[in-house]
């Protein structure tokens, strides 16, 4: 991944409601100072003196609380603790909570070059949503070949080789209603090792799709906005591959996975030949995903309902073998 | 597996008909075609996948080739790379 700087920081471009709402006001020199970790650090503690197990390289933030020791060590003259905190090499202080940051400080980020940012939102707030933007970005992320749809809300990622019906495939599930979120790249997000997110590779070229014959089309403007999606978890993730007779496929319902950035998917594999359905096999199996999320397992009630078939049927013929013996 | 570094050497970069030329000779080889450019990794046998790249003049993209005719393949794409994505012949 590219450097993420403080100056990306400002420039974070997320949605209203959770907008960072920071201004730089000192230590203009300092934004190209790169921010490593998703982590983020309250330094009440270092004011106080102690710097054991200060995170220097984490964006540090001053809510309420510090701002006023800070005025309090000011008043008394008693500065070395802040000095101390600002010669080591951190990314950036956040004063929140419209915090003012005094005369004394702002000279202070000026000569050491560290970025003084103010923000109007309560601590509690921004550091929630700094956590999760923060997050976002230094997520694992991986681009794989494959197509993102999303079908009656479950995430279906298709994978399989070129040419064997990918595109085709999803063309036809977005004219059945569902939607599309990539074509060809999907680029991949672990979420904090719970979700994995897929998205296009780039923004500006999503929601186009090659269709052999056809060329380049538009997906957007062919069946409209209802019909794309920007990003969708995936749930489920379906292997197309050419008919092979030698191969054995799933007959019963078992239970496959893959594993995606560490995160396990349930897993399907279709095998692909003339006259098979793919698109309303990928549906049923969407369905079917939905209702395991449910709380129903179809391959496994099916095998429960045999099995007391079997019970039954063996019970019974214990009780009538018992007969005859009379 | 053969990896080499691409330099675009057209002022329009890759656009449409370059990307589709690569793709055309690279479907002539059995081996599997990938390219990198920063953290981007996509397959070069789909015509989007390569216009994703977003490769101006003079990106510089890594190539990477496996399978049974590897060799053959690069040559073929890293020619078509110097040939300023003209086929010979065409």
């Amino acid at each position: 991944m590219a450097e993420f700087t403080v100056f990306d920081l400002l420039d974070l471009d997320i949605k209203k409601r959770s907008h960072l709402r920071l201004r730089c006001v000192a230590g203009r020199s300092g934004l190209s100072r790169a921010i490593t970790t998703s982590k983020i650090s309250r330094p009440g503690l270092p004011l106080t003196g102690f710097f054991e197990e200060f995170r220097a390289q984490a964006v540090q933030i001053f809510g309420r609380g510090e701002q006023a020791y800070i005025r309090m060590l000011e008043k008394a003259d008693k500065m070395d603790n802040v000095e101390r905190l600002f010669s080591h090499p951190i990314p950036a202080c956040i004063f929140t909570d419209r915090g003012e940051p005094s005369r004394r400080i702002i000279e202070l980020a000026e000569s050491s070059s560290v970025p003084l940012l103010v923000s109007e939102l309560p601590s509690g707030d921004f550091s929630r949503i700094l956590y999760q933007s923060l997050d976002g970005i230094f997520s694992p992320t991986r681009t794989i070949h494959g197509v993102l749809v999303e079908v009656y809300g479950i995430g279906v990622l298709i994978i399989g080789d070129s040419g064997v019906g990918k595109s085709e495939t999803a063309l036809e599930l977005i004219e059945r209603g569902h939607r599309i979120v990539s074509d060809d790249t999907v680029r991949l997000r672990n979420v904090g090792d719970t979700f994995l997110i897929g998205t296009g590779e780039n923004p500006a070229l999503a929601h186009h799709m090659e269709i052999r014959g056809l060329g380049i089309i538009n997906l957007a403007n062919l069946y409209g906005v209802g019909a794309i999606r920007e990003r969708k978890q995936i749930q489920l993730v379906v292997q197309l591959e050419d008919w092979d007779a030698t191969k054995e496929y799933d007959r019963i319902g078992t239970e496959m996975t893959t594993d995606y950035l560490g995160i396990s998917i349930p897993l399907v594999i279709i095998p692909v030949k003339p006259g098979r359905n793919i698109p309303i096999i990928i549906e049923t199996a969407a369905r079917n995903e939905r209702l395991k999320k449910l709380g129903y397992h179809s391959a496994r009630e099916f095998n429960r309902d045999v099995k007391t078939l079997l019970e039954s049927e063996s019970a019974r013929k214990i009780y009538y073998d018992a007969e005859e013996e009379f | 597996m053969v990896q080499r570094e691409l330099v675009v050497t057209t002022r329009a970069g890759i656009h449409t008909r370059p990307a589709a030329t690569i793709v055309n000779v690279a479907n002539r080889f059995e081996s599997d075609l990938f390219f990198e450019r920063g953290t981007i990794r996509i397959n070069g046998k789909s015509i989007m996948g390569i216009i994703t790249l977003g490769a101006t003049y003079q990106t510089v993209l890594t190539m990477m080739c496996e399978g049974k005719d590897e060799e053959e393949l690069a040559d073929a794409i890293e020619a078509l790379f110097l040939n300023r994505f003209e086929e010979e012949g065409s």
